[in-house]
């Protein structure tokens, strides 16, 4: 039976452009500084925790489709660029036929509010360059355009859990020989009508933005080693029959018990009451725990995206045997997933 | 588990439909968009639901319904919550509940796919609009900011019917729809689900419109897919709603089969964010990809709903790929885009011209384009102007949308 291997790992966060700087925020544990988020008729402004200017000139920017594209774009093709490595190459060349799924949940939502503004002020000058940016897959076309992929790209929209998602979807084309590799990347893009939106439900969140990416290509762990998908659990929606706590419970029953070799990433950010569900569900966890949003802020799906690639990382790096990744989405299911380090490289 | 899935097998499952929901411009139920489509009625009118006196376009296809919703598991309180969209897709949902005519315990996993563009797009405006107007007054903010996401949608289908399972929204601009449907006929088919629903929904929204008349991409006047001097879309609104079984559930249970898809593909055009590629390569990828997935040739289909939004570009690109593809047959094949009759659904389109194909393919009938003058010469194949009856096996959809997401799927007539 095929695997699903994470060939590679990418990260736009507010601890800068790459995975090695989203590692180094984790490991330092403390929550990075938030930035005040002007918000129109208000002289308090909001906070929000923003990706910091990349180090270097990035190159890609400079692709005609990218040029003007919103934060959001870049952010995407940036997680892609690192995840995919030397694969690129094979890519570009079309030596490897790659899919593409993104997860979004506010999506392209700055050019959207700027655009809505431009219309209600006079619709006859509203800019045509900005609207074409507003659709949700405006981000997965730019990379598929960038990459010069003609292989099926796919948009998710929904809460946190929707990377998870992408993830199961991306595993199962792979499965079916559909693609020979499939980037899944969950993004937000910084806007203050998002954090403005987010404290109507909670005011102590701080909204946050950026991209997290797996590179996902089918293979063997005899042959390959590596990280594996082991599973995806089922997405359990929040309804009136099967609320928030009962879903996340669940989710957590579809993951194997605690063991002290094992990761335990979490989405939750230090808000008893949002955290509330998702704490109860892992009180049995007595094994090491990563919480990426109480230092990075709530960036929605790229959260559970990070949530991801730390997860990934850790492996990578041997410091676990498996890992397992909780969402509890803020309005939508919870859902879970599960990495495991190939026998060929576990020392343990 | 989503992933692995237990019961997946290399084994190709017959997938058939057993319900079908369906409201557009046209009408709310499969009788009245039918006729609609049949005779070639057009629904176009001036804008009522937002301000269009500045903008250069006016019409649009505006949909409508009784007052009183159809009785659901909802509460009066929750459904006097519900947006413009989430009232399209329940009543589409409802429609193809109750013809499927599952068993309670049957909906107890029952993935839901749905294909959208905007979700509930006009209550983001009303958001955006009192954020600015009145900061200060949050009274409805939170309640909005809820509501208009789309996985909200999903969920009230949920509580409406009583389902469970999971939730895919697909965002794929025009082709949303299409993917929906495409991705529920994979996840049947390679045995995922026993079962699934899946569709697209899209409610008229001022931003969206603003957006494409921005562009200059409406048409002033009711769109004319395909004609010569075709200058532009026309938009609409609606949704459709399939309920995808396996071929055994259904007939294990007796269930009345409506029709079968048997073919999907998906490409991506790299060529431009709005513009497809003027030769039509990625369509033609998608058309054929479909085609091969379904194991039947061109000659074998027997009409083309096109994606057919009336731009030039759009058409053009179209009619290159239609004409390549169909190769000899394309002299013969009878296209037309229902976008003439309802306009552009966007993240609904090809949801709803699924059904429109099925439809077509249960009761022999082509769907004409009335509004055409003078075919475009670049199109070799017969435009169907006039109503009429028709023999057609399989048909062939296509949806094509912003961003390059390209999808064809292929049904076929139920015997």
């Amino acid at each position: 039976m095929t695997t699903v291997l994470v060939h590679g790992l990418g990260a736009v966060s507010p601890a800068g452009w790459g995975v090695p700087a989203l590692r180094a925020a984790i490991e330092q544990n403390t929550p990075l500084p938030a930035r005040p988020l002007a918000r129109p008729g208000w002289s308090s402004p909001l906070c929000s925790r923003v990706v910091p200017p990349p180090g270097r000139r990035l190159d890609f920017l400079a692709h005609p489709r990218l040029r003007r594209a919103s934060p959001i774009s870049q952010y995407v093709v940036a997680a892609a660029l690192e995840a995919l490595g030397q694969d690129l190459a094979r890519v570009q060349a079309g030596s490897l036929r790659l899919g593409v799924v993104v997860g979004v949940m506010a999506g392209g939502v700055s050019y959207s509010r700027r655009f809505f503004e431009e219309a209600l002020k006079d619709p006859a000058t509203a800019s045509p360059l900005i609207f074409p940016e507003t659709v949700f897959n405006a981000p997965a076309s730019h990379l598929a355009a960038f990459l010069g992929s003609s292989a099926p790209s796919s948009t998710l929209v929904g809460d946190e859990g929707v990377f998870l998602q992408a993830l199961a979807l991306a595993g199962g084309c792979l499965r079916r020989g559909q693609m020979e590799g499939c980037l899944v990347i969950g993004t937000e893009e910084t806007d203050w009508i998002v954090a403005d939106a987010l404290r109507l439900f909670t005011r102590r969140a701080v909204h946050s933005a950026g991209a997290g990416a797996l590179f996902l290509k089918p293979g063997s762990p005899e042959a390959d080693g590596g990280i594996e998908l082991a599973c995806v659990t089922d997405a359990f929606p929040f309804l009136r029959s099967l609320n928030r706590s009962a879903a996340a419970r669940q989710m957590r029953a579809q993951l194997p018990g605690c063991s002290e070799h094992e990761l335990l990433c979490l989405g939750t950010q230090g808000l008893p009451h949002a955290d509330a569900a998702e704490l109860a569900a892992w009180q049995d966890w007595t094994g090491p725990r990563q919480t990426p949003k109480a230092i990075l802020g709530e960036a929605l799906v790229a959260s559970a995206a990070w949530q991801c690639v730390l997860a990934c990382d850790a492996l990578q790096r041997r410091e676990f045997a498996a890992a397992n990744v909780s969402v509890v989405g803020v309005n939508q299911q919870a859902i879970g997933a599960r990495f495991v380090v190939s026998h060929s490289l576990n020392p343990l | 588990m989503l992933f692995p899935q237990s019961n997946a097998t290399p084994a190709r499952t017959r997938v058939v439909v057993t319900g079908a929901g369906i409201i557009t411009a046209l009408g709310a139920g499969w009788r009245a968009n039918a006729d609609g489509f049949r005779a070639g009625r057009t629904a176009f009118r001036k804008v009522t639901l937002f301000d269009v006196s500045r903008q250069r376009a006016r019409i649009a296809a505006e949909a409508e319904w009784p007052a009183t919703l159809p009785a659901t598991r909802l509460s009066p309180k929750e459904l006097g919550r519900l947006d413009r969209a989430a009232r399209l897709l329940l009543l589409a949902t409802h429609e193809a509940w109750g013809q499927a005519g599952w068993a309670p315990e049957e909906a107890a996993e029952l993935p839901l796919l749905l294909g959208t563009t905007s979700g509930g797009m006009t209550l983001g405006e009303a958001y955006l609009c009192q954020a600015l107007q009145s900061p200060r007054a949050f009274r409805r903010q939170a309640t909005r900011v809820a509501h208009y996401q789309a996985q909200r949608h999903a969920l009230t289908v949920f509580d409406a019917f009583g389902i469970r399972g999971p939730i895919s929204i697909i965002s794929n601009a025009c082709a949303s729809g299409a993917n929906a449907i495409g991705h529920a006929w994979e996840l049947v088919r390679y045995g995922g689900a026993q079962r699934v629903l899946a569709g697209g929904y899209e409610a008229l929204c001022q931003l969206t419109f603003a957006g494409f008349d921005s562009l200059q991409a409406l048409s002033p006047t009711p769109c004319r897919p395909f004609d010569a001097q075709r200058d532009g879309l026309s938009l609409g609104e609606g949704a459709a709603v399939l309920a995808l079984e396996t071929f055994d559930s259904a007939r294990r249970r007796g269930a009345e089969i409506l029709g079968e898809i048997i073919g999907y593909a998906a490409t991506t055009d790299t060529h431009h964010l709005t513009q497809p590629h003027p030769g039509g390569q990625a369509a033609l990828a998608a058309m054929t990809g479909a085609c091969a997935s379904a194991e039947i040739t061109p000659e074998q289909i027997g009409y083309v709903n096109a994606h057919g939004t009336a731009t030039p570009q759009n058409d053009s690109s179209e009619a290159a790929a239609i004409n390549h593809w169909a190769g000899a047959r394309a002299s013969t094949l009878p296209v037309s885009s229902t976008k003439a009759h309802i306009g552009h659904l966007l993240g609904a389109a090809g949801a709803v011209e699924a059904l429109v194909c099925l439809m077509a393919l249960r009761e022999q009938w082509l769907p004409p384009q009335n509004a055409i003058n003078s075919p475009d010469p670049v199109c070799r194949f017969p435009i169907v102007c006039e109503p009429q009856d028709a023999n057609i096996e399989v048909a062939l959809s296509n949806s094509f949308g912003f961003g390059g997401a390209n999808a064809a799927l292929v049904l076929r007539r139920w015997r």
